[in-house]
């Protein structure tokens, strides 16, 4: 009986893809602790209260006076009333630098250098300076690129500090509450993000690639030679990835929990539902991939053109609710897109069955038409 | 399963878009049988093998084994085949014993013939080596041990000793001369070297440009050699590629 069940084909073929995949340490890396890596890099970078620096070129005036640098009054005053520091910067050049601390809002250091005009375009095109200060009659005159959010940032905090009237910045209606609660940090929305990433990345390298490896060294071939039975060689290569993407993510929520106390906040079932739909449709999309193609090349460019719009488009990293309007609702069709909110929901804010059963859904029965898609067209040698 | 040859290859065609790979060969292998394919590069030996193998399907003609077609008799046909393609690897980081093992459970082969193999093709040693250490000649032999793993009633080889140096093509002959004599099997190796068709096989087919241009023994083959382009000097042996060259002008291995 045990014999029986030793040498069953399906326990087999399990057993052959799991020992490939653990006897080979890139698998161990690029599957796990790569991404714990990514999340604690990110998750640091983004979480910690740290120096924001902002360098600003100091021009005599604007443009069509470019002369003798000097910094101008309103510039000179504040550089007394904020105790502005002379000192040498890493280039040997002289720079005046003002430190504005603030328990909620960070330390934001303004580097201020003077030189000529032509010479502040150049270190601004370089993307070295974040606006450019000029005085022209005692008047401030600000140049900056207002399309980028660093140099308005600069120019907001450096205007309010300098004033319109006078050094001392009006003071403000309203209070700055700052909110670390789990759940609304970067690192809260960066670790469902990642989850579902590395459910896409590795079904479809872990699928896809190995079927067309497989097919293009012949294995493939030679096993359908024998009265093996396909459903059972599918079967074993998707829960292997599945029993792998569980490892994968369960490693990195634990690390997630352990460094940045990211618990679940919603319904674990719901969770593991959507997370297991998310499984499904990669795992089908692997398949429908690898249908055909017995050139590891092409798999490679096939894996690519899927993965990567949607890496960048789902909002994995950043929220995609920057793209524009219109484009909104596609990227919302998309599976990673789906799983990645579904699961920042569950996690974040609490959800359940209630508001990702139908995410869930839509990615089971996507993962079943594209795996029966997949298998129509799919050629064994 | 006895009263038919083990295989019948009836005017059979295949092209691939504009190639006519096999053009109109027929074949019959009766019980017991080794067979050689003997042709150069190119002549569709492969593509004749891949259609016994009920990889291919022939677009005109008929393949039948043990008197039954390939369509409706898969699963059947699958148990009394055993082959070797050219140039399969094998999973790098499973063993051999592990390999063997993944297929042996295809057929659902116990221990005990399991460990037979590994003997026969001498991998006893390599057992816990991954395959992607094995060389060149272990790795055909752990080929050949799998294609005969389930003691099909037909082998069917493809080059089995293509790239490998002379002592670990002789291993592999040796495993072929025991199965031989065991009388159980009946095989179809595809070759370039005459040498192992001369060796191994009671039964050469000359192919060439998907047409058979001659078959029969060894001794049958070169008896109808009229006249040995050579000098009159030359006291050597005829052998294949001299009756190759007869044939078509051109040698076995150009």
């Amino acid at each position: 009986m045990i014999e029986r069940i030793a040498n069953h084909p399906l326990l087999q073929l399990f057993l052959a893809h799991i020992r490939e995949l653990v006897r080979e340490p890139g698998v161990i890396f690029w599957g796990i602790v790569f991404p714990i890596l990514m999340s604690l890099g990110l998750g640091v970078a983004f979480t910690q209260k740290k120096e924001v620096v902002s360098r600003i070129a100091v021009v005599a005036s604007g443009p069509e006076k470019a002369g003798q640098p000097s910094p101008g009054g309103r510039l000179s005053a504040l550089f007394t009333t904020r105790h502005a520091v002379l000192e040498r910067n890493s280039q040997g050049e002289w720079v005046r630098k003002i430190r504005v601390a603030d328990g909620k809002l960070g330390t934001t250091i303004f580097v201020f250098s003077e030189m000529k005009w032509e010479e502040a375009m150049v270190l601004l095109k370089r993307g070295t300076l974040n606006l450019v200060y000029g005085e022209t009659a005692g008047m401030p005159r600000y140049h900056f690129d207002p399309m980028n959010p660093d140099a308005q940032l600069t120019y907001l905090k450096l205007s309010r500090l300098i004033g319109t009237d006078g050094p001392a910045p009006p003071s403000t209606a309203g209070d700055v509450e700052p909110l670390t609660v789990t759940g609304t940090r970067y690192i809260d929305f960066l670790v469902p993000g990642l989850i579902a990433m590395g459910v896409m990345m590795s079904s479809l390298w872990g699928v896809s690639y190995a079927i067309i490896e497989r097919r293009s060294k012949k294995l493939l071939r030679r096993m359908v030679a024998t009265p093996m039975r396909r459903s059972h060689f599918l079967l074993a290569l998707i829960s292997v990835r599945v029993l792998m993407n569980f490892v994968e993510a369960g490693l990195l929520f634990l690390f997630a929990w352990l460094v940045f106390g990211i618990t679940v906040q919603g319904s674990v079932a719901a969770l593991l539902v959507l997370f297991a739909a998310g499984n499904f449709v990669f795992a089908g999309i692997g398949i429908l991939t690898a249908s055909r193609t017995a050139k590891t090349e092409v798999g490679n460019g096939l894996i690519n053109a899927i993965s990567m719009p949607m890496m960048v488009l789902s909002g994995v990293f950043f929220s995609y609710h920057n793209f524009p309007e219109w484009s909104i609702a596609y990227i919302r069709a998309m599976p990673l897109t789906m799983l990645a909110d579904g699961l920042r929901s569950i996690m974040t804010v609490g959800a359940g069955f209630a508001q990702v059963g139908l995410p869930a859904l839509v990615l089971a029965v996507t993962g079943l038409v594209l795996f029966t898609a997949g298998m129509k067209m799919f050629r064994w040698h | 399963m006895n009263d038919h040859p083990v295989i019948e290859v009836r005017n059979v065609r295949k092209s691939f878009k504009a190639v006519q790979a096999v053009k109109g060969i027929d074949l019959t292998i009766p019980s017991g049988q080794f067979v050689a394919l003997l042709g150069p590069n190119g002549a569709g030996k492969t593509t004749l093998v891949e259609m016994v193998e009920g990889i291919q399907k022939p677009d005109e003609g008929e393949i039948l084994i043990f008197g039954k077609p390939w369509k409706g008799n898969e699963k059947y046909l699958r148990n009394l085949i055993g082959l070797s393609l050219q140039e399969t690897h094998f999973i790098d980081k499973l063993t051999t014993f592990e390999t063997l093992r993944l297929f042996a459970s295809f057929f659902s082969i116990g221990k005990d013939r399991r460990e037979e193999v590994l003997n026969m093709v001498g991998l006893e040693e390599k057992r816990k080596a991954y395959v992607v250490n094995l060389s060149g000649g272990q790795r055909q032999r752990l080929a050949l041990g799998i294609a005969i793993l389930n003691q099909p009633r037909i082998l069917l080889l493809d080059e089995p000793t293509t790239g490998l140096d002379p002592n670990a093509r002789r291993e592999i002959w040796d495993i072929l001369l025991k199965l031989k004599a065991g009388r159980n099997t009946s095989m179809i190796l595809t070759t370039h070297y005459m040498e192992e068709a001369e060796q191994l096989c009671d039964y050469i087919v000359i192919i060439d440009q998907g047409r058979i241009l001659k078959e029969g023994s060894l001794d049958e083959l070169l008896n109808g050699l009229p006249e040995l382009p050579t000098k009159p000097s030359d006291t050597r042996r005829a052998t294949l590629d001299d009756l190759f060259t007869f044939l078509t002008g051109r040698h076995l291995n150009d």
